[in-house]
Formats: structure tokens, C-alpha cells, sequence
């Protein structure tokens, strides 16, 4: 437990409107998006300048009281949950300046408690493009969204959040400010300790500034959507795509029982025989959009595509997508618990992935609905249960075991995007290698003598 | 400690409705109390936390969880955006009514919501006299939207520039109206709402001239009594139940083919509770609150969906700008046709401000209790109406509409703010 010195200190340090002693909130940063036990923090801060941010870790460092950082707590493996009942959690919601957008340099400079979508935006109204563009992105942080190194529906062509960091500031368990990167686009200037910060989880370093690299967006786009009666013709066309040099910047699939839970949600006449829907957009220069979309529409055709809608503008995309859309609502909507997860196979093995999957569920009898990134292998096969029984949710749990087995053995990997925090470590060394573990846990020791960052998560230190 | 575990079982109710929440937190996009505190507290994912634990005794403070439901303006914009569709505004109505019937609902509220406002006559009388005397305690806040202010009774309203209520209320204006309606002529109810007949009054009798324009008959008693949103809102589900019976009185056995309103919060209270809690009552009260839900329109709907007025195009006209009421667009869905009735007069020109339907921070009681955040959660609304260039401010609910010219006042800005029917009727 926190001292009532200590908190006194908090507060003559950030203002009492800044730290967080009453049960009540308490309990409400005992939780994020994963589907876990909640654990209650001892206090939770909020620190509204870097420097302040600086000085909190410190104090918990001396103070020796193990620290969860937490942005917006969407993540889905666990990692702004406390690890224990001593845990200070420190907010960045209060860090949410944009400190600049350069046109000329293409970059921008930001605190780690900014939006992603708000700074999408903000660069969008500068006339440039900041791609990442995770589900969550109404509400997620920069800071979340490079610790857990955050994917979206444009991975396949503009890359993940790990591509667009230049640079970051971070403080070390112990309080001292790191510098890495620089907003050139070359910097060689020692160890690449930002890429070490990418996808960290909070047991690094805490990050206090991001410069992110911004591009010129695409001047044209053209969106399709295609039917196909088995999931395997679907998969061959997305080969078939990359094979003809298309890349586009969004190829996201549907398989038929989430078609299906959509359609019967929505009534706007999917195909509810389908295996497979694919939604397809490609974006560029407006000479090479047209070339591109021909090729699609050809290796579609060539692959069986049953049915192929080409939405002549905006509004039709706009339903078109709407089966995308709302996959997770209505997937979401079909029972009490819902887990999301995103284990990852290499393109060509999505069939033999979804096969494994819906034999899974049946084998366990829980039901479970696919959607995802077609492009990048990345499925986000859900689950659908009620956690409130425990013998259906221990199904739940068998299934999910086996079906990462199955993603490891087709080379693929636990987690596309939502992280391992706690939810996944166990199989961590499945997937790696005991090495692996060692060292990143000497790694972990060695920048963090006490271990208090996040101390549970990821390897554990 | 018994007590407690009552009140655990009476939430436990709820639990099927909470376990859908899958903690996603999506609902910090849109809520303006999270918006203005940055606490997970205050937003839905994490309300709906507190209330599970309450329900399963892992939390047991019920008067810390009726001060968090309290921060809250039941504006529903995190159901509208909550991707599983939890009934986060039944679940917090239910709790409210829960936590408050454990800890007492707070003696002034009891009076209003019990007595004054249920009995429609009493009300009346107070406000008119209110009327005269507030000249002596308000002054103008010399703005451009007329509002007052008073420096004497700073200790209770703080420093909030309110319109003055209106020196003859719409139905002393106008008295009772049971108008007869001739073969194949519509005949609506007209329920001015409590703000539209004590204090925007040239909004009601606007809706009158616009209604006789269009020569539809009105029915318009004189002492219809509150709809009972604040009550609700306040967890008195007695305090609803008592006004609702005054109302169903009045209505339920009339014949008319529509009931009209010009307040959003109003519609979607008779629309959505009036037949929940005529459950209450009795059977055929439950009846006849369904059969009103059914009719009930809001007064921008009903012109441009059942009278089909028409838009005009004018770029050149003076600027006014749209704020989407949370009850209109969020609970009733609706959002275009408040638009178009503002472009059907032709002198005005509709340009759109950002964050439209971002709510403006007013919440009814909310502003009473907690009107720093209101102030500062309205400020945005301020920022993206003054960005728009527009002159004039248009919102469909006359909560909003008081909420708007207390913070336009505040900044010295020189934007009026009045209800689309109010500009549609400038053209009649
Ligand atoms: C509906 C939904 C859709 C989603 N869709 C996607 C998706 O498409 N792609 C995807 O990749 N993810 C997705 N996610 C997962 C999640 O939103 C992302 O991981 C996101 O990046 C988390 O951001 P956050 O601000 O919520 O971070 P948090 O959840 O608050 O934190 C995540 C991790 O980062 C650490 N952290 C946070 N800030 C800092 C900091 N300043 N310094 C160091 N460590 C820090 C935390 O300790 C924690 O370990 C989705 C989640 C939901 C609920
Ligand atoms: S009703 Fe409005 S204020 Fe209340 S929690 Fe939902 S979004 Fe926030
Ligand atoms: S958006 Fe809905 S499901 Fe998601 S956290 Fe908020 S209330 Fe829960």
C-alpha cells in the first residue's frame, strides 16, 4: 500500500485533481479490454508535463512501488491491468499535445497521451497521412499504440505503427530521460533503442515523445467487393492479387458465420451461402488506382469470385463496408463474453488456418466467428461465450490453446497485433525459444534492477 | 450491512444487462464527461464496472457510486456509439432509482420533483410570480443573447447567464387550446415542455403559428405538468410516476392523431419512459402511454416528414449553424429534418459546425450540480460553433438552447441562438 505521505507528496507534485486515492476510482483502473481479473492499483497519477511524468517514475523507482502505465487501456492482452495491489498506475491522458506537424520535413512531434485519430486528423487537415489506423483508433494513445506496436486495415501496403516511429523520448525505470531517433530520416546515432521501445508493453520505458514519420496521402482510391463460395478460392485470390504486383491498402475477409451473424443483424442482403467475403481497396496515383483495379477484378474473376460490386461512389462503399463494419458489434451483440483474438499465419495458410479454427470450435463446441486481415494473414477469430460459466468458458480457453498451437505450426504467430501482456506469455516460449525468454528477461533486469515496470507482463522480469 | 446486501440483490438485477459490456472502451470517443475530466470513472465502461462490483459486493460505498452516477448527463451518446449495444441508459436509470431509494433523494429535489412539479397548477402560480419579481434580483448580462445574470444570488446559481422566465408563460399568452378539426384536417397535442412554456415562449407560440399555418387543429391544456425526465434522471421513479398520471389524465382519453413537441428531451422521454413506468400505474394507463408513444413526433419531424415542408436553396443567406440534440439524433434518430426546416426559409443558409452532435454539456440537473464541467464541456461546443463563421445557432431542444446562450454570453460572442422552428416561423 501506498503511504498517506506518498500520496500527499503526489498531490503537492501534480495538483490534487491529478491523483486518484478513492476506492471508486480505484476500482475503475483495475481493468482494460482483455478479457482477465481485474487487479486494483494502490493510487493511480497524472502527470501533465513530461517533466512531471519524469519525476513520478522516479519517486515510485525510489519508493520501490512496482508501475503500470496506461493510456486509454484498450489493449487486449492484459497490459495496463496492475500486477499487484501496490501498483501506482500513471495516466497520459493528461500528455496530449500535438507539439508539431512539419510539412516540409514530413514528421510530426507528439506527447504520448495524444489520440490516434485526433492526430490522424490533425495531419489530414495539413494535406498528409498518417496510416496506422488500429480498431480503436477513436480512442487509443500514440503512446499504447508504439507499445504495443498497433496494426490496422492498411498494414498490408503502408505497414504498422513501427513503421511511422522516427523517434522517441522515454524515461527509464529509474527516472532518467533516454533520447533515440531524431526527425531526420536517417539517424544512426547509437543503439536503435526506439525500435527496442516498439511493441515494450510499458516494461521498457515509459514513453514521453514519439516523432512520427508522415507521407503524402493517396491521391485516388477504388473499393470492391467480392464473393466467394468457398474460403479457399478467397485465399488463392488473395495470392493471386500479390502475385499480379497489386498491393492494395485494404483486403479484409469475412467467413461465413460472421456474414451470416451480419446479416441477420443488419438484413441488408448478404450472401448467406458465401465462404468467404473479401473487401478489397486500392489507393494511388489515379492512372495507376485504374490499372490496379482492373488487375483485381481480372485475378477475382479468375479465382471464382461468384460475384464482384464495384460501389460507384462513396455512399455505396460506404454500405458496402458496412458488413466490415460491423462485425464486431453484431459478433459482439450474439452472447455476454466476447474474445477477440489475432493469431497470425503467413498468407497462403489462411485456409488451412480457418479449417483448423471451425474444426476447433466444433471439436470444443463454442462458437467462434472470423473476420480479418486477409493481406496480412492477420484473423481475428472471436469467440463468443459467457465467462459466467465457467465450465463453457474453460471450453473456451481449451480452444484458444489449441488453435495457437495450430498458428505456430503453420509459422505463424500468436499475436498479429493485440500483444501478449499477461493473457499470452505462457506461450511465449512455444513460439521463440527458452533463450529468448532468458534474455529478455536479463535485458528487463539489467534497465530495471528493482523490476517495477510493469513488472508480470510480457516475459516477466 | 443488510441494507447493503439489498441493495447488492436489487443491482444484480441488472446483471445480465452489465455483463455485456465488453470493456472496449470505445465510449470515451463521445462522452463529454470524460471528455472534460479525462476519468475512467466518468465514462460508461467505467460506470458500468462500479455498478457490477456493487451488484457483487465487491465495492461498497453506494454514496461515492450515486456521486459517479451523478457526473453524467445521461445523453446516451456512449450507447449510440457502443459497439455491442449495451442499455447503458436503462442500466444507469435503474441504478440512479436503486442508489437513491438506499440514501434518500436529496429534500429539495423531493419537493420539486414530488409536489411542484406534479401539480402543474402550483407550479404555474410559482413561476408567475417569479416572473415580476426577478426583476429585482437578475440583471442583463448585456449580450446579444438577453440572458440575465444574478450577482445576488451568486451562492445558488453561480454565475450562470440564464434567459429571464417570460413575464406571461405560453399558456397564460394563449390559454387552453382544444381547436375542432374539420374532415380530413390532422388535430396534434401540443406539448410545449416546461422550458418552452415558461422561458421560450416565442418558441412555443412560434410552433403555434407554424402548426396554423399549416392549418392543423391544436390541443394544448393549460395544466399539463412536467414529462418527468429530471425526476428520472434524479432516480425518482415516484416523482415521474406522479407527473406522468397528471399527463396521462389530460391525454389519454383525447382524440388527436399526433402529439407534437419542440424539445427533444421531452419526445424521447414520452416516446421511451412514459409507457415503462405507466407500467407502474396500472394496466390501462400502460395502454393509453403506448398509444401516445406511438403518436409522439418531434415538431421538426412532423413538418418535414408528415407536412412535407420543403427546403429552399440559398447560399447567400445569413449563416446559422445545427446542434444536434443528444435526445434528437442520439435517442430519436433524428437529425436531417431539423436541417431542412432551417433551409426552408430561404433567407437563411445552413453551414455546418464540427463535432455537431457533441453534446453541449447541459444535462438538465447536471448543470445544476456540476456547472464547472458543464461550462467547460459547453466551451467546446462553443469553439466549433464560433469556427463555423455562422451568426446563428440553431438547436432543437430548449435545454441545449440555454445551455448554448449561457456560454456564447460568457465569451462575449455575438451569435444568437434560436430553435429551427423559430426560423422556419420567421418566414410564415
Ligand atoms: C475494439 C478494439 C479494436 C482494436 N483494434 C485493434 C487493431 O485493429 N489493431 C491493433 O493493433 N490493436 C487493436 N486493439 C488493441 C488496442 O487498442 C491497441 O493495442 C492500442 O494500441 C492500445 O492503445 P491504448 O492507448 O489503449 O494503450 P493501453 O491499453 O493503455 O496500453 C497498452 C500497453 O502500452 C503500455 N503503454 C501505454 N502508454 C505507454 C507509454 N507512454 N509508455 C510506455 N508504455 C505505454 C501499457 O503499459 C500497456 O502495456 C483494439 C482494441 C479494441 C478494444
Ligand atoms: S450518458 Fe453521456 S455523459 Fe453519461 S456516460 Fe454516457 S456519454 Fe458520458
Ligand atoms: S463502448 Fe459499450 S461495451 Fe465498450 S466499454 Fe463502453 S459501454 Fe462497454
Amino acid at each position: 500500500m501506498v503511504s498517506q505521505g506518498l500520496i500527499s507528496d503526489f498531490e503537492r507534485m501534480l495538483g490534487k485533481e491529478n491523483v486518484f486515492s478513492s476506492e471508486a476510482d480505484l476500482q475503475s483502473y483495475s481493468y482494460d479490454s482483455a478479457v482477465l481479473e481485474p487487479v486494483i492499483p494502490s493510487l493511480v497519477v497524472r502527470p501533465t508535463t513530461t517533466e512531471k511524468l519524469g519525476e513520478c517514475v522516479k519517486k515510485l523507482y525510489d519508493n520501490g512501488i512496482p508501475m503500470t502505465v496506461r493510456g486509454a487501456g484498450t489493449n487486449l492482452s492484459g497490459g495496463t491491468i496492475p500486477d499487484r495491489s501496490e501498483t501506482v498506475v500513471i495516466l497520459t491522458n493528461g500528455l496530449n499535445h500535438i507539439l508539431e506537424i512539419n510539412s516540409n520535413d514530413l514528421y510530426a512531434v507528439v506527447e504520448p497521451g495524444v489520440i490516434t485519430a485526433q492526430f490522424a486528423q490533425a495531419v489530414a487537415e495539413k494535406k498528409l497521412f498518417y496510416p496506422p489506423d488500429p480498431g480503436s483508433q477513436a480512442v487509443s494513445t500514440i503512446g499504447g499504440n508504439i507499445a504495443e506496436n498497433a496494426g490496422g486495415l492498411r498494414g498490408l501496403k503502408y505497414g504498422v505503427t513501427k513503421d511511422y516511429v522516427m523517434g522517441v523520448e522515454f524515461f527509464d525505470a529509474t527516472g532518467e530521460i533516454v533520447k533515440t531517433g531524431s526527425r531526420t530520416v536517417k539517424c544512426v546515432t547509437g543503439y536503435n533503442l526506439a525500435g527496442m521501445l516498439i511493441q515494450s508493453e510499458g516494461t521498457l520505458g515509459v514513453i514521453s515523445k514519439a516523432i512520427l514519420k508522415l507521407i503524402p496521402p493517396p491521391k485516388a482510391s477504388r473499393a470492391m467487393m467480392a464473393v466467394f463460395d468457398d474460403m479457399q478460392n478467397a485465399a488463392e485470390a488473395v495470392a493471386g492479387i500479390i502475385a499480379a504486383h497489386v498491393l492494395p491498402c485494404t483486403l479484409e475477409f469475412l467467413d461465413n458465420n460472421t456474414i451470416v451473424r451480419v446479416d441477420d443483424f443488419t438484413h441488408s442482403g448478404l450472401p448467406r451461402e458465401a465462404g468467404a467475403i473479401l473487401l478489397i481497396e486500392v489507393d494511388g496515383h489515379p492512372a495507376q488506382v485504374e490499372d490496379d483495379a482492373l488487375a483485381v477484378e481480372r485475378v477475382l474473376k479468375e479465382n471464382k469470385a461468384s460475384a464482384v460490386h464495384i460501389p460507384k461512389d462513396a455512399a455505396e462503399k460506404f454500405k458496402l463496408w458496412e458488413a466490415r463494419r460491423m462485425a464486431l458489434p453484431v459478433l459482439a451483440r450474439c452472447r455476454p463474453t466476447t474474445v477477440l483474438e489475432d493469431a497470425t499465419v503467413p498468407r497462403s495458410q489462411i485456409p488451412a488456418m480457418m479449417k483448423a479454427v471451425n474444426e476447433i470450435a466444433a471439436k470444443y463446441k463454442v462458437e467462434v466467428g472470423t473476420f480479418g486481415h486477409a493481406g496480412d494473414g492477420n484473423l481475428h477469430p472471436t469467440f463468443l461465450c459467457d465467462k459466467r460459466n465457467k465450465e463453457e468458458f474453460h471450453r473456451v480457453e481449451m480452444a484458444i490453446d489449441e488453435m495457437f498451437d495450430v498458428a505456430i505450426k503453420l509459422q505463424g504467430t500468436l499475436s498479429g497485433e493485440h500483444g501478449i501482456g499477461t493473457a499470452k506469455s505462457k506461450w511465449m516460449e512455444k513460439e521463440t525459444s527458452r533463450g529468448t525468454i532468458l534474455f529478455s528477461q536479463r535485458l528487463r533486469r539489467a534497465l530495471d534492477p528493482k523490476g517495477l515496470l510493469n513488472p508480470t507482463k510480457l516475459v516477466g522480469i | 450491512m443488510e441494507d447493503l446486501q439489498a441493495l447488492a440483490k436489487r443491482l444484480m438485477a441488472l446483471d445480465d444487462k452489465l455483463t455485456d459490456c465488453m470493456r472496449c472502451g470505445m465510449c470515451q470517443a463521445v462522452c463529454p464527461m470524460f471528455g472534460a475530466s479525462g476519468m475512467e470513472a466518468d465514462v460508461a465502461r467505467g460506470k458500468l464496472a462500479l455498478i457490477g462490483n456493487m451488484a457483487h459486493e465487491l465495492f461498497r460505498d453506494p454514496e461515492s457510486l450515486g456521486d459517479k452516477l451523478g457526473r453524467c448527463l445521461l445523453c446516451g451518446s456512449c450507447q449510440a456509439a457502443c459497439p455491442p449495444g449495451v442499455k447503458i441508459m436503462e442500466i444507469f436509470r435503474e441504478a440512479r432509482e436503486v442508489v437513491h431509494s438506499y440514501l434518500g433523494l436529496h429534500p429539495a429535489k423531493k419537493l420539486i420533483f414530488r409536489q411542484l412539479l406534479a401539480r402543474p397548477k402550483l407550479f404555474n402560480a410559482a413561476m408567475s410570480i417569479g416572473a415580476p419579481l426577478q426583476k429585482l434580483v437578475f440583471r442583463s448580462s448585456q449580450d446579444s443573447q438577453g440572458t440575465v445574470c444574478s450577482p445576488m444570488l451568486n451562492f445558488m446559481l453561480g454565475d450562470r447567464h440564464i434567459r429571464p422566465l417570460a413575464s406571461q408563460s405560453l399558456h397564460a399568452k394563449v390559454g387552453a387550446l382544444d381547436e375542432r378539426a374539420s374532415v380530413g384536417q390532422l388535430k396534434v397535442a401540443f406539448y410545449p415542455g416546461c422550458l418552452g412554456d415558461k422561458m421560450y415562449t416565442n418558441m412555443g407560440l412560434a410552433c403555434i403559428k407554424a402548426l396554423h399555418y399549416h392549418k392543423v387543429a391544436i390541443y394544448m391544456p393549460s395544466s399539463l405538468a412536467c414529462c418527468g425526465i429530471p425526476a428520472v434522471s434524479s432516480g425518482d421513479g415516484q416523482g415521474m410516476v406522479n407527473q406522468l398520471k397528471v399527463n396521462l389524465n389530460l391525454l389519454a382519453d383525447k382524440s388527436f392523431d399526433y402529439l407534437v413537441t419542440p424539445c427533444g428531451s421531452c419526445t424521447s422521454t414520452i416516446k421511451e419512459l412514459w409507457p415503462e413506468y405507466a407500467e407502474r400505474i396500472d394496466a390501462p394507463s400502460k395502454r393509453a402511454a403506448e398509444e401516445i408513444s406511438k403518436k409522439t413526433m418531434d415538431i421538426n419531424a412532423f413538418l418535414i416528414d408528415v407536412l412535407h415542408v420543403e427546403p429552399k436553396a440559398n447560399k447567400e443567406g445569413v449563416k446559422v449553424t445545427y446542434h444536434d440534440s443528444c435526445h434528437l439524433k442520439k435517442s430519436l434518430g433524428v437529425t436531417e429534418q431539423p436541417r431542412k426546416l432551417i433551409q426552408a426559409n430561404g433567407k437563411y443558409t445552413l453551414v455546418e459546425m464540427k463535432e455537431a452532435d457533441r453534446c453541449c454539456g447541459c444535462g438538465g440537473s447536471f448543470n445544476l450540480f456540476h456547472y464547472d464541467y458543464s461550462r467547460n464541456i459547453g466551451q467546446r461546443k462553443r469553439d466549433n460553433v464560433v469556427a463555423s463563421g455562422a451568426s446563428v445557432v440553431s438547436a432543437g431542444c430548449p435545454a441545449c438552447m440555454m445551455q448554448l446562450e449561457d456560454v456564447l454570453s460568457h465569451n462575449n460572442d455575438n451569435i444568437q441562438v434560436k430553435h429551427p422552428i423559430e426560423i422556419y416561423a420567421e418566414s410564415l
